[in-house]
């Protein structure tokens, strides 16, 4: 079988309408791979009328690592030191999705106390990433003072994190069978804080952003992509939860400790930027909410159910396990020969899924709606190409 | 009421030229290089106070490194553009790259030259002024226009052709609201606009046609001058830098300095059009009060009023997201200009049948 994969050249048609008294001419434009927002090096080929977005084409590449084939050479406990780097904006969980294949598929037990930090952290690091986009959708709109107020109070996680892990941002603290290090004393008190702070600054939030005028023109109908078109797009997350589908994996197939608290999935009704930028500022509120009931009762116990330089072998077969990210699932394909390396590693990244729905939500937009809509997918690049 | 002589430089070099040629061109000299160091200056103090205000809005401190608060900061940016390396993109139109910022800043010097910074410090006092700043301000357009054409860059294209589009559209309605103004003075000199603000300011004299105006011309100058929330002829996050991606040393400092010496002209402007220029604030009746208010200087009381405005559109910079393009056309065609077209036509009315509820001239 051979699949014909269309070039660049062949993809690019461009339309002139000759005889009109309005005669236009398309052309494209290279947005990328350096580009302010794009965030990193995503390169969109854009066909242009005008102002008028009439097609993007999405080109990957730039930042390609080989990181699944680097998983084959190294054992799974190595392999977590890369997934740091794949969407570097939630390393927890994907620290934690690795752990989780393959804990499962070696059927390691883990106690309660590994589960609830480990619940707590990721979902520190889905407010910290939230925190982060908040900015960066505000600076890409064009207003930048949001970008350094989030910055501003993602720095006091970062600080929470750095005190326990010992890293700010690649943190590799979710390991299999456990927790790289335990909890620093000061992590209970510090997160209380953050959460007594961070409360009034989402109201800050509100005012500053969401209720600007020109914030709620800039975003209320722009982009929209309706639950089917999301769906079959493969688009997860708070892009898919925004489109009205009520999908959430937390709630779903619960893992860690989501079974035993309680919250909220938000969902959005139109699918537009609107629904999109409101699912995460409600997502932070929700995540707040879950921490806030288990930071008081984090039970006692070993943060590493075994020997920390005990080799790792997972019986023949493959395992998939997944998880919600800040971004949507992370899933985890190993396909194991019984020795200490995967045969075969895949993961299924959520932002590469999101991403294609740029395709569909910014036809026929504004050039500035193009941007609003891809800093609404919260896009991370070396999360794409891996 | 205060009645200064003036005589202004323009005036002086149109006397001697009858006289002596190089007298003339003498005093055009000193008007060039006090114009000069004056742009130079401001525009480092604007830049440092844009950075500041910024930095301050964003709950952090701004430049605190060069000099006492980084005081020294722009000096030192400044001599960085001058080192620069001044590049001309390969196969650029190279004679209107090199022309077009210097066109961008003609038109901001142009009109600085008309303002009147208190009764005795004005270049010249041209008897239409009005109607020369709307006219000059339009050189920037073309600066814009042809840097963004001759880059040969298609995000400079798309920048100058937003800013095209939205700096004639915003001059519309800018100019209705200077009108107004104008038919409640009853001058286009702008020294003289001042002066008859004597008795209070255009701005709440003007029976309730004035605030309107105010605020329409204040939109409209905004979007003039690609400030945000209307940037979009820049808009870094969707173009890069717009019109000027392919500027670099000194022909970016052109472009640069231009814009933040037009939002000085803009705060200018206003507070000379409906905040009484340099004329103090005034309460009729209040004797005293109004005698404490003239021991402060003019020239302190323009200042002052176009700090303040300054500082209004820093504040809009760093709280407003941008408008979309077609967002920011509707704005002018479909709401300034249809109420500044009703306001000036209400304020004919009021002029025309003298329909003062209080003295006004």
């Amino acid at each position: 079988m051979s699949v014909h994969v269309s070039t660049l050249e062949e993809r690019i048609r461009l339309q002139r309408t000759d005889g009109s008294p309005l005669a236009t001419q398309e052309y494209f434009v290279n947005m990328g791979p350096q580009h302010p927002s794009t965030h990193g090096v995503l390169r969109l080929v854009l066909r242009l009328d005008g102002e008028t977005v009439r097609e993007v084409i999405p080109v990957l590449g730039y930042i390609h690592r080989g990181i699944e084939k680097m998983g084959e050479r190294l054992g799974y406990r190595q392999f977590v030191h890369l997934s740091d780097r794949l969407d570097y904006l939630s390393a927890l969980s994907n620290n934690w999705a690795i752990s989780m294949a393959v804990e499962k598929a070696a059927k390691i037990e883990l106690n309660d106390r590994i589960q609830v930090i480990r619940t707590i952290v990721a979902e520190l690091q889905r407010i910290q990433s939230h925190q982060l986009w908040w900015g960066v959708f505000g600076m890409d709109l064009g207003a930048f003072t949001p970008f350094l107020y989030g910055f501003r109070d993602r720095e006091i996680i970062t600080d929470i994190f750095e005190e326990t892990m010992g890293s700010r941002l690649t943190m590799n603290y979710i390991q299999p069978g456990g927790l790289m290090f335990d909890i620093h004393p000061n992590f209970v008190k510090r997160t209380k804080d953050f959460l007594t702070y961070f409360k009034p600054k989402l109201v800050e939030y509100e005012t500053l952003l969401s209720e600007n005028v020109i914030m709620q023109e800039r975003l209320r109908g722009v982009g929209k992509v309706d639950a089917e078109a999301a769906v079959s797009l493969g688009c997860t997350g708070p892009v898919l939860r925004a489109s009205g589908v009520a999908h959430d994996l937390r709630k779903l197939e619960p893992y860690g400790v989501y079974d035993k608290v309680q919250f909220d999935v938000a969902i959005g009704r139109t699918g537009d930027c609107w629904d999109r930028y409101w699912v995460r500022l409600e997502e932070m509120r929700q995540s707040m909410a879950i921490i806030e009931q288990l930071i008081d009762n984090i039970p006692e116990g070993k943060h590493m159910v075994m020997k920390p330089a005990a080799k790792i072998k997972l019986p023949e077969g493959s395992t998939y396990t997944h998880l919600e990210t800040a971004r949507g699932i992370l899933g985890v394909y190993i396909v194991s020969d019984g020795s200490e390396e995967p045969y075969r590693i895949h993961l299924r990244t959520p932002n590469f899924n999101n991403l294609w729905m740029i395709t569909e939500a910014a036809k026929n937009w504004r050039l500035g709606d193009l941007v609003a809509v891809l800093s609404s997918l919260d896009i991370v690049v070396p999360d794409i190409d891996r | 009421m205060n009645t200064w002589e003036v005589t202004t430089l323009a005036e002086r070099s149109a006397e001697a030229l009858s006289s002596s040629f190089w007298g003339a061109a003498g005093y055009l000299g000193l008007a060039m290089l006090g114009m000069a160091g004056f742009v130079a200056v401001l525009g480092m103090v604007l830049i440092y106070a844009e950075r500041k205000v910024a930095g301050h809005f964003q709950c952090r401190l701004g430049p605190m490194r060069v000099g006492w608060h980084g005081t020294l900061q722009t000096v030192a940016d400044t001599v960085k553009l001058l080192l620069k390396e001044d590049i001309v993109p390969y196969q650029a139109d190279k004679m209107l790259h090199i022309l077009a910022p210097l066109l961008m800043f003609i038109g901001t010097i142009l009109v600085l030259l008309v303002l009147p910074f208190s009764p005795i410090v004005q270049v010249a006092d041209v008897n239409i002024g009005v109607v020369y700043i709307t006219a000059v301000s339009g050189f920037s357009v073309l600066g814009i226009l042809l840097g963004g054409w001759s880059s040969n860059n298609k995000w400079s294209l798309i920048g100058a052709m937003r800013a095209g589009a939205q700096i004639i559209s915003y001059e519309v309605s800018a100019t209705l609201a200077l009108l107004v103004v104008v038919l409640f003075s009853g001058s286009l000199q702008l020294s003289e606009i001042v002066r008859s603000q004597a008795e209070g300011w255009w701005i709440w004299r003007a029976h309730g046609v004035g605030i309107v105006a105010f605020l329409i011309f204040f939109i409209a100058s905004t979007a003039e001058i690609n400030r945000t929330p209307f940037d979009m002829p820049e808009g870094e996050s969707e173009l890069t830098a717009g019109f000027h991606t392919e500027y670099s040393g000194l022909r970016f400092a052109f472009f640069f300095l231009a814009e933040f010496i037009n939002m000085f002209l803009v705060a200018a402007l206003t507070s000379t059009l409906f905040l009484g220029g340099w004329m103090p604030f005034h309460i009729g009746g209040f004797e005293n009060f109004n005698a404490l208010m003239d021991l402060i200087p003019a020239g302190l009381w323009f200042t002052g009023k176009t700090a303040f405005l300054v500082f209004v559109l820093m504040w809009f910079r760093w709280s407003f997201p941008r408008l979309r393009v077609d967002q920011l056309m509707r704005l002018e065609w479909k709401i300034l200009l249809p109420i500044g077209l009703v306001n000036l036509f209400v304020a004919a009315v009021v002029v025309l049948y003298g329909l003062y509820f209080f003295p006004v001239r």
